[in-house]
């Protein structure tokens, strides 16, 4: 049974990719302009020229032949050219890949860390503490990412110098301290999603019958907070941890934006308001990858947890 | 007796709506009023507005606040208040389309899926689960791209992201509606399909709706502002938030960040105000 829910999983995972790629692929394809005028830059070509062009790019194929050729070098790592760089989109990726990735994980741990870890404190201790960290997660929750972005270079920047404003940084020292900023202003609306679910999960299960029996049993608050409270509340915090991280790859590119980092998804916003269509179809098909196999890991990790899942029936 | 079934019916939708409002609490109430207040700037910004909001004097460039100017100026000397009361329409038009197209689309699916279900709510359902593969912003980007920068291009593709998530959860409400007696009473009576979903499927959905809307409303405000900050959605000199966060991102440096922060405020209160009511509403739907 498990098995066939993997099984079924990967399934839709692939479908979804090459769905994704076909979108992605057609959304160019239809973009208004000329590609022979893009690939020469606007220059006129001689007529031998324009057929080794459209020989070379398979332009006077027909739509779903093109697809075919394109995915087929996709597959092998070869997205294309960019149009202003002159080099290999995928080249282009791979240098930026890691700042987009460093920026998400270290944001995601941000998220796990002092979301969850809030959302507990204020899940097992009703008052004061927790009515705070309500008014502070429905803040928090509705911040978004440019503005945490420009709140946080003005008071951490330019007030106080803290950190640097701009940049990536060159040693991992130095870069830490660039990412800062940047992963706080990245987490800081999911952080507060994640709370409140946590706290919303851990209440529910703490005033739960078995729970009840087990404090009755006289079983200690550790292991009582351990094994009989986070466990079960550990299925709604994975998954909303899981989906809110996930978001976050493509929340990024506001990130890199406002903070000058050189990742994926700040060359994409370039890429797309310079129609650099090569890079912004290879960049978003990283993307796409990057979020549906982390909602793939994260539905897996679910069906471990709640074995329900993978059997079939749906878990509350 | 048609007199006496018409009258609740013509009565009921605005006595539901402040009786609902009521039940969400004072937290309820303020959101509302602030969402109002929103709403009314976006209508009558313009009129609203004390200055001329795109004229610009570049000897006031991050001048601070003077008695006829509350907020001060922006980096090309426009007055910030009239700004943002203008700005307010180009804020709120965006997610207000996301939320009607997204909203129609989700439903008209949902219901269509669980009254037929069979192969035809199987093949809706592996749609929408292959739809959840593009983030809301990367498809806007995407889309921008294709079509150039502007409100519309991120607009609907903000809308098929969010289809799915709003067809998800109708389609679950709708499928336990779907299997309640009174719906099996009046099949057995003769009524069509349509007038069924129409007539008593989706109003009994409708608490649902508004709640789903409600919260699509702020996350599609938030993803547009972002779209608009990135320089791919609204264009300048067009009065926006987002744009104007963006354009006055060198006063932060400068030291002067008010501009940013007045734009950044009116996009937070306003976010905070739709999440609170959209959670009131989720939980007496």
């Amino acid at each position: 049974m498990r098995l066939r829910f993997f099984g079924r999983r990967l399934a839709m995972l692939l479908a979804s990719l090459l769905v994704a790629s076909f979108v992605i692929f057609a959304a160019m394809y239809l973009a208004p302009g000329n590609p022979v005028a893009a690939l020469s830059g606007g220059r006129p070509l001689p007529p031998s020229s324009l057929r080794i062009l459209e020989a070379r790019y398979h332009l006077n194929d027909p739509f779903l032949t093109q697809y075919w050729y394109w995915l087929r070098n996709a597959l092998h790592g070869n997205l294309g050219v960019s149009i202003l760089l002159r080099e290999n989109v995928s080249t282009l990726i791979a240098s930026r890949m890691w700042t987009t990735a460093g920026l998400v994980l270290y944001a995601a741990l941000i998220i796990v860390v002092l979301g969850i870890g809030l959302g507990i404190v204020a899940g097992l201790r009703p008052g004061k503490l927790d009515t705070s960290a309500l008014v502070i997660t429905a803040v928090s929750a509705a911040i978004p990412a440019f503005v945490a972005a420009i709140a946080l270079i003005l008071v951490f920047a330019v007030k106080l110098g803290w950190f640097p404003a701009l940049g990536n940084g060159t040693d991992l020292v130095s870069n830490i301290k660039h990412f800062t900023l940047p992963a706080i202003a990245l987490a800081i609306s999911s952080l507060g999603i994640v709370a409140r679910v946590t706290r919303a999960s851990v209440r529910e299960e703490s005033g739960r019958e078995h729970v009840q029996t087990a404090i009755s049993r006289g079983i200690p608050t550790r292991q009582l907070i351990r094994r009989h409270i986070l466990r079960n509340a550990a299925i709604p915090i994975t998954t909303i941890s899981g989906i809110t991280i996930a978001s976050l790859i493509a929340v990024a590119a506001v990130v890199e934006t406002a903070f000058s980092l050189n990742g994926l998804g700040a060359y994409l916003v370039q890429a797309a308001g310079s129609k650099d269509l090569a890079v912004v179809q290879g960049i978003s098909l990283v993307l796409v990858l990057a979020f549906v196999v982390v909602n793939v890991l994260v539905d897996v990790m679910y069906a471990v947890l709640d074995p329900r899942v993978s059997l079939g029936s749906r878990a509350q | 007796m048609t007199t006496a079934v018409a009258l609740p019916v013509l009565t009921a939708p605005r006595g539901r709506v402040l009786g609902r409002l009521k039940a969400t609490g004072p937290a309820g109430l303020i959101s509302a009023t602030v969402i109002g207040l929103a709403l009314i700037a976006a209508v009558f910004g313009p009129l609203l507005a004390p200055h001329d909001p795109n004229l610009p004097n570049l000897s006031l460039s991050f001048v601070g606040p003077t008695s006829g100017h509350l907020l001060g100026f922006d980096y090309v000397g426009r007055d910030v208040l009239s700004r943002l009361l203008v700005g307010a329409q180009s804020s709120l038009l965006g997610p207000l389309v996301v939320v009607a197209i997204s909203i129609t689309l989700g439903a008209v699916l949902a219901v269509t899926a669980a009254w037929r279900q069979g192969t035809f709510d199987t093949v809706v359902s592996a749609g929408l689960d292959i739809l959840f593969a593009f983030p809301g912003i990367l498809l806007a980007v995407l889309a921008t791209a294709v079509f150039g920068p502007g409100l519309t291009a991120a607009s609907l593709a903000l809308s098929v992201a969010y289809m799915p998530y709003v067809a998800r959860v109708l389609r679950g409400a709708a499928l336990r509606e779907r299997s309640q007696p009174y719906v099996a009473a009046l099949e057995v009576q003769g009524a069509s399909a349509p007038a069924i979903c129409l007539r008593h499927l989706i109003p009994n959905l409708s608490p649902l709706i508004v709640a789903q809307a409600t919260v699509t409303f702020g996350y599609a405000m938030v993803d547009l502002a972002a779209i608009s900050f990135l320089g791919l959605g609204v264009q300048p000199p067009t009065a926006n938030w987002g744009v104007m966060i963006s354009e006055n991102q060198t006063g932060i440096a400068q030291g002067y960040p008010l501009p940013a922060l007045a734009a950044s405020v009116c996009i937070v209160v306003v976010v905070v105000a739709i999440n609170i009511l959209g959670e009131r509403l989720f939980e007496q739907a």
